[in-house]
């Protein structure tokens, strides 16, 4: 049971909130309280926009437990648009469709159950951008 | 109904996924192809989407709207109620709308509940909605209905169970494009259609769901509207009601005396299937799509169990879309599947 675990990172998994240094302006996602560019203390709390492109992507055949049921899905390196570098599932995509450098853009999907009883874990993950053709 | 304080929809999003099951997939494995066919096609959900993750789609679209319409004052901490109204919420105990809040920014200070009443629970929450901003306790209130639907294999509901839904963010009505002139809620225990606690499918009355239930309770819900506002069918641009096939919405419409022309905007049932909680609510939106100030609306949902919400909605303002995704967005996007897919994407193989 990793009830809390999740817990903690909630914010980070449905809003895609990080943090942005103070010193030096760089945003970061997973927080974790120190900027990596200028090794500052770090914990304003930061919304990314949730757009991206695929900078680099794998296709998983033989899955982690909790995983098994989605096989084959695809996880990509997405490159956001505010500048960090996160690996994410891609959905709502085939295989063969992927691209590097796609634009892509977050939705909260389920990412796996902690077994039958257990709870449902809900995280990002990346879809093709989807662009407004009706008005 | 009135409410005390004028209320209306400031902001609205819709949500369909993109998977589409042939409604002769179905009837080619179990009638050797030779079922009348109730809709053309039915959404299917992902392996990853729930009623939680529709929901948060359509929440965020319905914000996005929100934004644009009041530009630089929205702020979702002033949204005093997350309302989720599903016969499929993901969790039996454990509220889909706390998800939801949560994934908007609305949490902590805010109101956050479930509503079940079969395919009425999204008109009951928007009609709480109304009570709710209307009465001054809150300034926003999101109402959303949506589902994922189920049917038992090889049963008539399996043909057009779908699955999405919309959501609608109201409050006052100096920030809103759309006024809610009045509502009507009839309701009486006529059971068309249950599921009991535990079991995966519903069952459902056969033909008695039609008569006593789904055009009773339409048609009475819309003709004590009709009255209380001293209107008729033509006074209407639009008729949105709810849509578990092709059929009954439009045999209810012309009971009503609408025609086509009033109703085709809000049918979306033959493209996605009968998204339960969802259906006139989404329907609603492919109308608010193309609406134009001026426009008066009528809406009625129809749950089983039963119980219909009928609403009169005036078009005050022209919505801007800005680039928000709209309901036929959603509808063209589609992926078609076959009966064996559509199995593994209902959990319906047993992999162990």
């Amino acid at each position: 049971m990793e009830v809390s675990r999740f817990w903690r990172t909630t914010k980070q998994r449905y809003q895609l909130i990080g943090e942005v240094c103070g010193h030096c302006g760089t945003k970061i996602f997973p927080p974790r309280d120190v900027c990596p560019s200028c090794d500052l203390e770090a914990k304003t709390p930061f919304e990314f926009g949730g757009k991206g492109e695929v900078f680099s992507y794998s296709t998983i055949h033989q899955a982690p437990a909790g995983f098994e049921k989605y096989v084959p899905y695809t996880v990509a390196l997405v490159k956001l648009e505010e500048g960090p570098l996160i690996t994410a599932q891609l959905t709502d995509v085939d295989e063969c469709d992927v691209k590097i450098g796609m634009p892509v853009e977050m939705v909260t999907r389920a990412l796996r159950e902690d077994g039958e009883r257990g709870m449902l874990i809900y995280s990002y993950k990346f879809r093709p951008v989807m662009e407004s053709k009706s008005i | 109904m009135r409410s005390n304080i004028p209320v209306g929809i400031v902001g609205y999003g819709s949500y369909v996924p993109r998977f589409r099951l042939p409604a002769q997939e179905v009837s080619d494995l179990w009638t050797d192809g030779n079922a009348v066919l109730p809709v053309r096609e039915k959404s299917v959900p992902g392996l990853d989407e729930d009623v939680a993750t529709m929901s948060i789609e359509a929440a965020r679209n319905a914000l996005k709207r929100a934004r644009i319409m009041i530009p630089g004052q929205f702020n979702p901490k002033d949204i005093g109620a997350v309302w989720v109204g599903s016969e499929s919420h993901p969790y039996a105990v454990k509220p889909t709308s706390t998800i939801v809040a949560e994934s908007i920014g609305a949490t902590p200070y805010t109101q956050a509940a479930d509503w079940q009443f079969a395919c009425k629970a999204g008109t009951e929450a928007f009609q709480a909605s109304i009570g709710f901003v209307g009465s001054g306790m809150a300034k926003y209130a999101l109402a959303i209905g949506m589902d994922a639907a189920q049917g038992r294999p090889g049963d008539a509901l399996e043909y057009t169970a779908g699955a999405g839904g919309a959501a609608y963010l109201l409050g006052p009505i100096s920030d809103s494009f759309v006024e809610i002139e009045a509502s009507v809620s009839y309701v009486n225990d006529t059971p068309d259609f249950w599921r009991r606690q535990y079991e995966k499918f519903p069952e459902h009355a056969g033909r008695f769901t039609g008569e006593p239930a789904y055009f009773q309770h339409v048609t009475s819900a819309a003709q004590a509207l009709f009255e209380g506002l001293g209107k008729g069918a033509r006074d209407f641009d639009y008729f949105v009601c709810h849509q578990p096939n092709t059929r009954f919405p439009v045999k209810a419409g012309e009971n009503l005396g609408f025609t086509m022309d009033q109703m085709a905007a809000g049918l979306l049932v033959n493209d996605i299937g009968n998204t339960y909680a969802g259906s006139c609510l989404i329907g609603l939106t492919a109308v608010l799509d193309k609406c134009k100030p001026g426009d008066r609306i009528m809406v009625v949902s129809f749950g089983s169990g039963a119980g219909s919400d009928a609403f009169s909605l005036k078009v005050t303002r022209l919505p801007s879309h800005n680039g928000v995704l709209c309901t036929h967005d959603y509808v063209r996007r589609r992926k078609v599947i076959d009966y064996a897919q559509y199995t593994r994407l209902k959990g319906n193989y047993r992999l162990t």
